[in-house]
């Protein structure tokens, strides 16, 4: 007599379209996924540990190795945590906060490339990927133009930027962003209508919103469910109450749904790198609190404060007082927040970070169970995860 | 509803377990009794709106009674207000009853939490290690773990 027994394997963690070092251990029944176990850590560095034992300053560069893909926002959440510790949020200039906002917009724009690139890839479109990587290649020229590097901008500081933009950037940014749509046209043009591409995501990887929020999902994977939430407009940060956009919202739960979400985020985006163009004024870029924000170079070597001020931050850093506090940000994945407990010492007696991508992937078996194991390579696709967030 | 009349609202009917209330930056912070940590998270969920768990995490206050704090960072979708609820937990039985029941996110967080801080959480449904390897000792976010890892000499350098 004929028995039937399932079959587990294991996909990862060197296959291409976990993205990174993801295991998951699959028991299948035939082609049809039954249990789905994540496993994780491949690359945990222990940057809570080691965070630690740094100065609030030294620990600005370890956030950018979090969410490889859009280092600005943990940046931003970052120094955003660490002036509300302070009490500064406030004597933020203009500038700086402006500049923030239209860098963490082009860094919305270059994560969600990355993602439709490797998405479209992992589902077999590979035109699309090129084409998202032209683009993306010239949003990593203005991160090297504002912060020298490509990836680990390391850009902003405690109190607003580390310098100001360089000359002739705002018109290539402004260029940028014009013709920015026109491209979001074309991957549109190769995929909306694509009747391959919609048979592929139609319908996959269905969650429903009440799952979805009992599961801690955020950003555009929760909006693909129907749920109208975005920190950026409900819990402004930066000023963003000052623009004008519209949050990206479809019903429907699956990976179209997200798809449609994340490609309508990346037109707002350009509205809004648009708008900060538009508002734009010259002006100082450090908030006046010279106990916490490193001085001009030239203070430093002409006047004997700056030279103070310099020699004190760098080896002491500053204290915060005693206290504690969450604060987050919209990144591109969902919502990254930074729980510091300060002592009074100049270092985060404990910093707890809130990565998007690690909880939204505890989803992915709710997502993928009961589907096609080809249907895997697309959920993992859909739900935009980066593993050196989710191991830190 | 602001979240001061939540917190009025939780005194009420926790009176014996809310232990402290407090308020910095404009962020409220309750300490409540861990024995009611599954009560009050239920109550605050279903009865005042918070359904989103944004984070949980442990805190080691070492040479402190008691030594850990577990956090939980709670959020409502509709309102946008956010409440810290803190737990205090001794060193000698570092145990929590596991939300995961009143919200399923809270799964993997407290397997991290048990993972890197060593508190363990009672009926949860999988309580493995997540970010480290299954046969590691210790629990390396806690304070009297060696920065550089166990077995190995102490950094001489500087640290900052």
């Amino acid at each position: 007599m004929a028995t039937t027994e399932t079959m587990t394997i294991n996909m990862g963690p060197q296959h291409p379209s976990t993205h990174g070092v993801l295991r998951l251990v699959l028991e299948l029944d035939g082609e049809v996924v039954v249990k789905a176990v994540p496993h994780i850590g491949f690359l945990h560095r222990g940057i809570e540990k080691l965070s630690e034992h740094r100065t609030y300053h030294q620990v600005l560069p370890l956030t950018d190795r979090l969410d490889y893909l859009a280092p600005m926002h943990n940046n931003l959440a970052y120094v955003l945590a660490v002036e509300k510790l302070l009490g500064i949020t406030d004597l933020i200039p203009e500038r700086a906060q402006v500049v923030r906002v239209m860098l963490a917009e082009l860094t919305r724009i270059k994560s969600h490339l990355v993602w439709l690139a490797c998405h479209a890839l992992d589902i077999g479109a590979m035109t699309v990927f090129i084409y998202c990587f032209r683009e993306r290649e010239r949003i990593m020229d203005i991160y090297e133009k504002v912060s020298g590097a490509r990836m680990t901008s390391n850009y902003f500081r405690v109190g607003g930027l580390s310098a100001d933009l360089p000359d002739g950037l705002e018109k290539e940014i402004r260029t940028f962003a014009e013709e920015m749509p026109r491209h979001i046209d074309t991957y549109e043009g190769l995929l909306t209508g694509n009747k391959i591409w919609q048979k592929r995501i139609q319908g996959v990887g269905v969650i429903s919103a009440e799952d979805a929020i009992d599961l801690g999902v955020s950003g555009p994977s929760l909006r693909g469910c129907g749920v109208n939430w975005d920190l950026r407009r409900d819990n402004p940060y930066s000023g963003y109450e000052n623009y004008d956009f519209e949050v990206s919202v479809q019903e429907g739960g699956d990976t179209w749904a997200r798809y449609l979400v994340r490609l309508k985020e990346m037109r707002e985006s350009c509205k809004i790198v648009r708008q900060a163009l538009d508002r734009l004024q010259p002006g100082p870029i450090l908030a006046d609190a010279p106990k916490i924000c490193l001085p001009p170079k030239k203070d430093v070597v002409n006047t004997i404060e700056g030279l103070i001020h310099h020699f004190k931050i760098i080896s002491e850093g500053f204290k915060p007082e005693a206290g504690e506090i969450y604060q987050s940000v919209e990144n591109p994945k969902g919502e990254v927040g930074f729980y510091i407990v300060s002592d009074g010492s100049a270092r985060p007696y404990r910093m707890k970070i809130r990565p998007a991508s690690f909880i939204n992937l505890q989803a992915l078996p709710k997502m993928c169970e009961g589907s096609l194991i080809a249907d895997v390579v697309a959920v993992i696709g859909t739900l935009d995860i980066v593993l050196g967030e989710i191991d830190r | 509803m602001s979240v001061e009349s939540v917190v009025e609202n939780l005194k009420g009917k926790f009176s014996a377990s809310v232990l402290e209330v407090a308020e910095f930056r404009g962020e409220t912070t309750v300490v409540v009794k861990k024995e009611d940590v599954v009560a009050i998270c239920t109550y605050l969920k279903k009865e005042e709106g918070f359904n989103f768990l944004s984070d949980l995490c442990g805190v080691d206050y070492l040479g402190k009674s008691p030594r850990f704090m577990v956090v939980y960072h709670l959020y409502n979708i509709k309102t946008h207000e956010r409440l810290r609820l803190k737990v205090p937990v001794e060193e000698k039985s570092p145990q929590v009853d596991t939300v995961s029941g009143v919200w399923a996110t809270a799964n993997w967080h407290e397997r991290e939490c048990w993972d890197l801080m060593g508190i363990s959480f009672n009926n949860h449904p999988d309580l493995r290690r997540i970010l480290m390897p299954e046969d590691w000792q210790g629990h390396p976010l806690r304070k009297d773990y060696p920065l550089q890892g166990p077995g190995r000499e102490p950094y001489q350098g500087r640290l900052s």
